[in-house]
This record gives structure tokens, C-alpha cells and sequence, in this order.
């Protein structure tokens, strides 16, 4: 297999925007990254897209082809990718997989959703779509409340408490307030986070990640010819994607993603590190909780200790090991599809030295880990300058 | 046809834990609040189901009451 490395990167704002469609979305992310890389459409030899669902948001489908051509991009195979939240995570890995196979020297992945145009009791309805339609959906499970349901039980597993989980909002509140491309850049105080209005109890609204529109691409290449279009290649160090069940209900222990542990697992064996030499990470934070359980299957911390560790502060801008120094999902906002590739755009932004005020001191070596569903798919990158 | 006349009684359980929606899908909007609970069936099996009357705690014995549209309904043990 050959090393891969990211040579290009570009992001539109994340946010609600009404004058917006999918496609201009997905456009603009595409042209920012094709610049960014100094390369042309026609240099495209494949274009893998992530989208939760558009068919479902705004109508459309067939889109990979709808939105490459619309960038220039004919002739190649162009293909969406649907793994719920991971939708894109899942397009970034399989086509590092075939560039590591040598199939194609580069390739284009881009992420996207445009979710604002539909009113909140429909979006819940749509997102509901990556649940178990025949068990917890049908019983009247939203996300919101499957992953009420996980923090409820870490709560009595660990004793994990609703500060902790406040905390984890305030962070990345923060350090969203510092990001131009964020959707919500607002600090919120604890006192705010705790006595948000309710959603799915535990959870209050400072608990749930935002609706937004937006989208994200990066274009990859073989790290021998990285050089051909950026002197600040990112290489793709680990990578794995692995899947578990759809339904909460079917799961052993719902405090743990098994999913998570395994993609870890594996991308810390292909790179032949472990947690501990991880610099800094953007993890799948959909709901403060997830945040939490992501630092203990990643193995930051011990299981159940993902609580006290963010209250401590340990994962802040200037902690030992910054989590989300983006904002995350919370702060940044969450258009489903874009999500796994925008958290690529930010670790690589954190690599090249280009985050800004977010800038973190130790920014060589960062990991990404995006969820979908109820931790049905996960998929975990490591990447490091190269 | 309904699942209530095809799937056997639940019978009774443990809740291995639970929420109450106040947010809820489109489908749902009369009836929140609403509880929803994992349930851990004496049998062995999980089901997420809905919970009756007094809320129920992580550790509570409940009891299967009906299916509603396919849904099922639990409510707390008296004993409990």
C-alpha cells in the first residue's frame, strides 16, 4: 500500500442559509480545495461524495455526478456515499483505500448537506432515518433521545454528571467562537448549559450539536507527488472504518461505541501509534455525551473517566490534549454529510498552521473520529505533517 | 395484522435506561412529554418501549400493559 497525503483543503462557512442549495454548497467547498491544491478539475481522477440525505432534505438525488460536473468534473467515476453522520468520514476512507491501492493517483472527496430548509420535527423525522425504523424509531426515539439514553446509563455506570457533560458544551463553545467558519460563535457559561431548555432529559439544547447547512472537500494524492501541488502535505498516517448495529437496544453495553474501539484499534496499529502520542483530535461531539465516551474508546482516558477529564479542562485550547479545538459539532455546527471530511479540513488546517486564533502549540500529529447513527459506523484517521 | 396479535406479550423486565422526549419527530408531536426506555425483558432480550404513568428509573421492574399502533407500552411495577 502506498502513503497517502491530503495536498488540498477547503470549507465553506458552516450556518443556516436560506439563499443557499446543496449544490453551490458542495461547489464552493470543491473550488476552495481544487485552489488550495493548485490543481484543475481535469486532474480529477475520481470524486467520492458524502451526504446523509439530500434526497431527503431538498429532493435531490443522483448527486455525486450533479455536483462533480458542476465543478468540471466528467468522465470518472463519481459516487455518494450514505453512512448516516459518517457519510463523508466513510468517502475519505475508501478513497484513500484506493489511492493506497494505486488505483488513482487523485482523487477528490467532498462532503455535504443542506438541512436548514426543512423545519425541526421534520429534520428529527429525517435524521431518525439512521436508526431501527422497526424498533426505536418506531417507539418514538429522535437522536437526541438515543443518545439521552447513553448518557442516562453512563450516569449510573460512572457517575458521570451534568456538569461534566456542560462542560464539554462550554469548551467547544469557546473554541467555536474563535473559528470565522463556525455556525454558532458564541461563549455560553456553564450556568447557561445547565439550565438549557430541555430536548431529551438528560440532554438540554446545549447538549445537541447544531442544524446546518455546509460543506468540505479535500483532495488526496500519493505522498511521493504530494509535492506537485502543496508544500504543506498532511499524510493520511491510519485510517480504518468498521460498523456495529443500527439499534441501541441490540447492543451489549451502550456506554461504548465497539465500533469506535475497533476503527482505533486498527488506525493506531497502521500507524504504529498509540492514544497517547495523539497531539490533539476532533472527535464526533453530535451530543456533549459522545464527546465524552469518544475520549474513553479512543483510549485518552480509562473507561468512565471521560467525564472528570473534561471537566478538569484537560481537552481545552491549552490542555495536555485539546479536543475539538474547532468548536466541534456543537459550536461549528453539524451539517450531517459534510462532518467526516470537514473534521480532515480541520486537523490538516491544525497541521499546516493555519487554525489561526485556535492555533495549538502541539499540532503535528491529530486524529479525527467520526460516528454515524448511534455508533453503527465509525471511522478514525490519523494524520501527521509529513 | 398488528404486531399485537403476531409477537408474544413481552411480559415484564428491568429498565436498563430511559429518557423523556420534549423534542419530538413529526410523528409524535401530540404526545410529548413522553418517557422512552431500553428495556431488558426477563427473557433476556431489549426493547425500547414506552413507559405509562409514574416515571421509571434505571434499575425499576416494569410491566408490558399493550401495543398501541405497534408500539409497545410498559408501566412501573406496583412492587417496585
Amino acid at each position: 500500500m502506498r502513503p497517502v497525503a491530503v495536498v488540498g483543503i477547503g470549507k465553506t462557512p458552516f450556518g443556516a442559509f436560506a439563499d443557499r442549495d446543496l449544490r453551490s454548497l458542495a461547489v464552493e467547498a470543491g473550488r476552495k480545495c481544487l485552489e488550495d491544491a493548485h490543481a484543475k478539475a481535469g486532474q480529477v481522477e475520481a470524486f467520492y461524495l458524502g451526504n446523509f440525505a439530500g434526497p431527503s432534505f431538498v429532493g435531490q438525488n443522483h448527486l455525486a455526478p450533479y455536483v462533480a460536473s458542476a465543478l468540471g468534473i466528467t468522465g470518472v467515476p463519481a459516487t455518494r456515499f450514505e453512512a448516516a453522520c459518517a457519510s463523508s468520514g466513510s468517502a475519505f476512507y475508501h478513497a484513500v483505500t484506493a489511492v493506497a491501492a494505486g488505483i488513482y493517483d487523485v482523487v477528490l472527496i467532498a462532503g455535504v448537506e443542506k438541512m436548514t430548509s426543512q423545519p425541526t420535527a421534520k429534520v428529527a423525522e429525517i435524521l431518525a432515518g439512521a436508526g431501527d425504523l422497526c424498533g426505536e424509531v418506531k417507539a418514538g426515539a429522535t437522536f437526541p433521545a438515543l443518545f439521552a439514553m447513553i448518557a442516562r446509563r453512563h450516569m449510573h455506570q460512572y457517575g458521570t454528571t451534568r456538569e461534566q457533560l456542560a462542560a464539554v458544551a462550554v469548551k467547544n463553545h469557546s473554541n467555536g467562537a474563535k473559528n470565522p467558519y463556525a455556525h454558532m460563535r458564541k461563549v455560553i457559561t456553564m450556568e447557561q448549559a445547565l439550565n438549557g431548555k430541555p430536548v431529551s432529559e438528560p440532554l438540554t439544547v446545549y447538549d445537541c450539536s447544531l442544524i446546518s447547512d455546509g460543506a468540505a472537500a479535500v483532495l488526496i494524492a500519493p505522498l511521493d507527488r504530494a509535492r506537485d501541488f502543496t508544500s504543506k502535505p498532511v499524510r493520511v498516517l491510519g485510517i480504518a472504518q468498521t460498523s456495529d448495529r443500527v439499534a441501541l437496544e441490540e447492543k451489549d453495553d451502550i456506554t461504548t461505541f465497539a465500533a469506535v474501539k475497533s476503527a482505533a484499534e486498527k488506525a493506531y496499529r497502521m500507524a504504529g501509534l498509540g492514544p497517547n502520542d495523539i497531539q490533539f483530535a476532533e472527535v464526533h461531539d453530535c451530543f456533549t455525551i459522545a464527546e465524552i465516551v469518544a475520549t474513553e474508546d479512543l483510549g485518552f482516558v480509562k473507561k468512565g473517566e471521560g467525564g472528570p477529564y473534561a471537566l478538569a479542562g484537560r481537552t481545552c485550547l491549552r490542555g495536555e490534549r485539546p479536543v475539538n479545538a474547532s468548536g466541534g459539532l456543537k459550536s461549528k455546527g453539524h451539517p450531517v454529510g459534510a462532518t467526516g471530511v470537514a473534521q480532515i479540513f480541520d486537523v490538516s488546517q491544525q497541521i499546516r498552521s493555519e487554525a489561526g486564533e485556535r492555533q495549538l502549540e502541539r499540532h503535528s500529529l491529530g486524529l479525527a473520529q467520526n460516528l454515524g447513527g448511534s455508533g453503527a459506523t465509525a471511522v478514525v484517521t490519523i494524520l501527521g505533517a509529513a | 395484522m398488528s404486531a399485537a396479535s403476531s409477537e408474544p406479550t413481552p411480559g415484564s423486565g428491568t429498565v436498563y435506561t430511559e429518557t423523556v422526549v420534549f423534542s419530538p419527530p413529526e410523528a409524535f408531536a401530540s404526545d410529548v412529554p413522553y418517557q422512552l426506555a431500553i428495556i431488558t425483558l426477563d427473557t433476556g432480550r431489549r426493547l425500547t418501549a414506552r413507559i405509562l404513568g409514574p416515571r421509571a428509573v434505571i434499575g425499576d421492574r416494569v410491566r408490558f400493559v399493550e401495543f398501541r399502533n405497534t408500539i409497545p407500552y410498559f408501566r412501573k411495577s406496583s412492587s417496585s
